[in-house]
């Protein structure tokens, strides 16, 4: 178990009906922990159409999560 | 060279004369303002939100690039957040380069880019009193007939 910081924006936010939470998960990439939270909370949003920030930097799907990391999965972008 | 959000309402003639150079025979300024339809849509209003640490950060990253591109001799780009009323400008990129060719084509690119790849998200509220958040539609219950944004 490690524990993470999330932070939501946009549609996530929304669906979660918070901003940020801290959280202890089994997940060991921003992929698995994404459907444990899609299944938690019921995200609309595919796997395929979000992607992961870990402290501010994008990552892969598949990067390792550690212990204190922050994440943000950001849904499909619309700026301009 | 410089990538930021705002805020406040955004001012284009001090921005653009952050861009002043005698070197510079080019100067492409391009702004997106809020409009009144959208996908057959009458809007209302918009919202804009940021992640702002990695929206700074992948802005300056696209700033950079197309200095290099297209060797550019300067280049500004901000983006509004928060509440916006039809017409206001939400979006501001300018670049300056020797010659007119270098500064269209750039201008283009760092709006096209800042569009696909900066964290920042788009909220348009309809005249019917429903909302949506831009591209993030999916098929099943956010759907709708046409692929388009559904209610959330």
């Amino acid at each position: 178990m490690i524990r993470v910081h999330l932070q939501y924006f946009a549609l996530l936010r929304d669906q979660r009906g918070c901003s940020e939470e801290s959280i202890e998960t089994t997940a060991t990439t921003p992929a698995a922990l994404y459907e444990e939270l899609r299944a938690r909370h019921g995200f609309t949003l595919p796997a395929d159409r979000v992607r992961a920030a870990v402290n501010e930097s994008f990552v892969a799907n598949d990067a390792p999560l550690r212990e204190g990391d922050r994440l943000v999965f950001i849904p499909p972008v619309a700026g301009g | 060279m410089n990538f930021s959000l705002t805020a406040q309402p955004l001012d284009p003639a001090s921005l653009q004369a952050t861009l002043a150079d005698t070197h510079a025979g080019a100067c492409v300024t391009f702004e997106g303002w809020v409009r009144s339809r959208n996908e057959g849509q009458e809007v209302r209003s918009l919202e804009y939100e940021a992640f702002v640490p990695l929206a700074e950060a992948e802005g300056t990253r696209i700033l950079a690039e197309a200095r290099e591109k297209f060797g550019l001799i300067g280049c500004v780009a901000t983006h509004r957040v928060g509440h916006l009323q039809l017409g206001e400008l939400a979006v501001w990129v300018g670049v300056s380069a020797a010659h007119r060719d270098a500064a269209f084509e750039a201008c283009r690119y760092i709006i096209d880019e800042t569009k696909a790849r900066v964290p920042i998200w788009k909220k348009e509220h309809y005249q019917s009193g429903s909302t949506a958040w831009l591209n993030c539609a999916t098929k099943g219950e956010f759907g709708g007939s046409g692929g388009g944004p559904g209610p959330v």
